[in-house]
């Protein structure tokens, strides 16, 4: 039993990841229509926020301490943050340890910003295009942003620790120890899920949106200006991908490829949950990264070799060979 | 001739002139001089041109007339390339088995997974053959280490069988591959004034099947076949309800197009006998793609433009550091040579991936049709200028 339960967990926080991505990219793929190669790159940019803003918040100015020596035998320099000047030590210190959950505040009007740039500047040109040129666009464009980042961070992962409170373990009922952090990361998750469903389901702005995404056409004779709101779905779905990306980087650090190693996968996740679903897209998401988590288990890798490798396309393969529109997709989506 | 008509026959000698001089055509620059790292002159790379171009000429096969976008290509060049090194290691050097084999077994990877992945069109294929390649990959790096090697990459040892062959040579060394005796390494060296040029056996060997997989191209772009494979492009739906079954022909289109990433995986493993799992990965589909959409889909020579512009921009364009930059402004003020520096610096060196992403996307955005587009709307907008100058010559002349 708590074998199980641990393989659950375990499965959520990468399952939570995947649902997040997955979310964004169906949210763009349900109201513009478009195939988003480059989503990938935009959890890793969230990522990155959370990076730079830890930079930010390190920057420091350099005094000499008279009283002690370094090593060499010379006056000892102590650097001190900015922040810790203007709030004090305590308080200074404090926000710099919380650099990752302050960066969702710093991240979100950077992926938000992003997100309309990008719908307006270049994604909005493709509208009228075959989905394969819209693929090999936003893949040209995850390639550029990719190596931006290359140029400016370095090739190396970069630690975005979580904070001091969060980073230990916890233990759940029955003894199961589990890192705090990645409860964290599913309970925000569940949250951002929540808030986007909400959002969805129970504001105008959200019933507009669901209209066009069910019948572009008409919303737009209803005189509704239909493309100024999926742009700003658009920033949405970037800002959620952007998010995911801030908190993930305590469980694996930072690097300019951590984008295209997951867009593979939720590309996969938004096929078998259907494309267009939003339900399914989360579902998918939680189904995939537990069951990968459970083909992880001793157990799994000894009966089948190197099935933790292969669930999810095989999965994959399945179901799209058994259930075309995946768990919950829509009729007419994508059929052409 | 060959069965092409005029257009073509040019078109496939002219490759064939340029391929075989390439030696020649790719080592402008005198060795000794500045310039000379930017010769692509060398057979390493030489051969890499070939190679790719036979990959990208066998995914335009598919992507080009089908218009199906496969993004998991690379994992029958990587088969391609395990078969081949397995041939060496089992029965003899020869390349002929092992590109044969390759070509086989390629083939037949492609059959199973397109017979799977074409039960759906447009996005869900690529993504069904992008789960298969990137499945390759993960086995060929994790369970399947007994035929693969793993990490290390499948490579040839001393107490190899080679039941044809021999297992050493007298000095006790490997034997290189060959073909009938002529080893792939050997190259003949010509110095002409200050200028070197490198023939190697393995650049001819790869350019010759690549010139006989492009003639063979060129038969399958003008057949009814190819016909039909283009009426699937424009409109399968129109095709089915005449009531034909596309499924048949895409199938073959993709198993041709198998075949051609399998030849071009055994060719890597002829000239450099190893074959690693990282060929199989989803970057490398990308990477065919990248070539194939840059020259041009659909276009008989693009995907051979592609591959090379490609390969060129990897090898050469990644080793301009500053300092060669900065002997190339050294002209300018210090101030603003140096501003020119900098700016141009993270698009160059290792930055090429970034100036690559960016021509990649300019040719998406504006040239659907790739650098052949480019290069025919050029020519159309010379012609159409000497045609009004034509014309207005004409306009001048007093009517009688």
């Amino acid at each position: 039993m708590d074998a199980i339960l641990v393989q659950i967990l375990n499965g959520l926080d990468k399952g939570s990841a995947y649902a997040l991505i997955a979310l964004g990219l169906t949210l763009i793929f349900g109201t513009l229509g478009v195939v988003n190669f480059a989503h990938g790159a935009l959890f890793m940019i969230g990522a990155f926020c959370a990076v730079t803003l830890q930079r930010i918040l390190n920057l420091s100015y350099e005094t000499v301490d008279p009283d002690k020596t370094d090593f060499l035998g010379q006056p000892l320099k102590v650097k001190t943050p900015y922040v810790e000047s203007w709030f004090g030590p305590d308080v200074g210190a404090a926000i710099i340890d919380w650099s990752v959950p302050l960066a969702i505040l710093f991240a979100i009007p950077v992926m938000l910003i992003f997100g309309f740039v990008m719908e307006r500047g270049l994604i909005k040109h493709f509208y009228k295009r075959p989905h394969a040129d819209q693929i090999l666009v936003t893949f040209g464009l995850a390639i550029v942003l990719q190596e931006i980042i290359k140029a400016n961070f370095g090739a190396n992962p970069i630690q975005t620790p979580a904070p001091e409170m969060l980073s230990g373990v916890a233990t759940l009922m029955d003894g199961v120890v589990y890192p705090v952090w990645r409860i964290v990361y599913f309970c925000f998750a569940a949250l951002i899920i929540g808030g986007v469903f909400a959002f969805l389901q129970f504001t105008t702005f959200g019933m507009v949106v669901r209209a066009g995404m069910a019948d572009r056409e008409t919303v737009g004779l209803l005189g509704i200006d239909i493309d100024r709101r999926f742009t700003i779905m658009f920033g949405l779905a970037a800002a959620v991908a952007g998010l995911a990306g801030v908190m993930y980087g305590p469980i694996n650090a930072p690097n300019y490829h951590m984008g295209m190693d997951f867009l593979v996968l939720s590309f996969v996740v938004v096929v078998v949950g259907g494309m267009g679903s939003l339900p399914g897209a989360v579902l998918a998401g939680f189904v995939l990264g537990i069951l990968e988590s459970f083909a992880s288990t001793t157990w799994a890798t000894t009966t089948i070799p190197g099935i933790n490798q292969i669930i999810i396309y095989l999965v994959a393969i399945i179901i799209l060979l058994t259930r075309p529109r995946g768990l919950m997709g829509r009729a007419g989506v994508m059929e052409d | 001739m060959f069965g092409l008509d005029k257009k073509d026959l040019t078109l496939l000698l002219v490759v064939a002139l340029l391929t075989l001089l390439a030696p020649f055509i790719l080592n402008p620059f005198p060795t000794g001089s500045g310039l000379a790292q930017f010769n692509a002159g060398y057979p390493d790379l030489m051969q890499r041109f070939v190679i790719f171009g036979i990959f990208a000429i066998g995914f335009n096969i598919l992507f080009g007339l089908t218009g199906y976008l496969s993004f998991g290509h690379a994992a029958f060049l990587g088969v391609g390339s395990y078969s081949a090194v397995w041939m060496f290691k089992l029965l003899s050097m020869n390349i002929i088995p092992a590109i044969v084999l390759s070509v086989i077994i390629a083939g037949l990877f492609a059959l199973v997974i397109g017979y799977v992945s074409l039960r759906r069109s447009g996005i869900y294929f690529s993504i069904l053959t992008l789960a298969f390649a990137q499945m390759s990959f993960a086995l060929a790096y994790s369970v399947l280490t007994p035929i693969t090697n793993g990490e290390t990459g499948l490579q040839l040892t001393l107490d190899d069988p080679r039941i044809l062959g021999a297992s050493a040579t007298a000095d006790g060394s490997i034997p290189v591959t060959n073909l009938f005796g002529l080893e792939m390494r050997s190259a003949v060296n010509m110095a002409l004034g200050p200028w070197n040029f490198t023939f190697s056996a393995g650049y001819y060997v790869c350019a010759v099947v690549m010139l006989l997989a492009f003639y063979l191209a060129i038969r399958i772009f003008r057949s009814p076949f190819g016909m039909m494979l283009r009426a699937i492009k424009s409109n399968q739906n129109r095709l089915n309800y005449t009531g034909l079954n596309s499924r048949p022909y895409t199938l073959a289109a993709f198993v041709i197009s198998g075949m051609y990433a399998g030849l071009a995986g055994g060719l890597m493993a002829s000239m450099d006998p190893l074959a690693g799992a990282e060929r199989m990965q989803w970057t490398a589909s990308g990477e065919v793609v990248l070539m194939t959409i840059l020259g041009g889909a659909g276009t008989l020579i693009g995907p051979v433009l592609g591959a090379g512009m490609i390969k060129y921009f990897e090898n050469i364009f990644s080793k301009i550091n500053d300092n060669v930059l900065h002997g190339w402004f050294a002209w300018m003020p210090d101030g603003i040579e140096d501003l020119t520096v900098t700016l141009i610096h993270p698009f160059i060196g290792k930055g090429w991936h970034l100036t690559l992403g960016i021509l990649f996307m300019l040719v998406v955005i504006f040239l659907p049709g790739g650098l052949v587009e480019g290069g025919q709307r050029i020519m159309r907008l010379f012609r159409r200028r000497k045609a009004t100058e034509d014309d207005q010559t004409k306009a001048k002349q007093p009517a009688e």
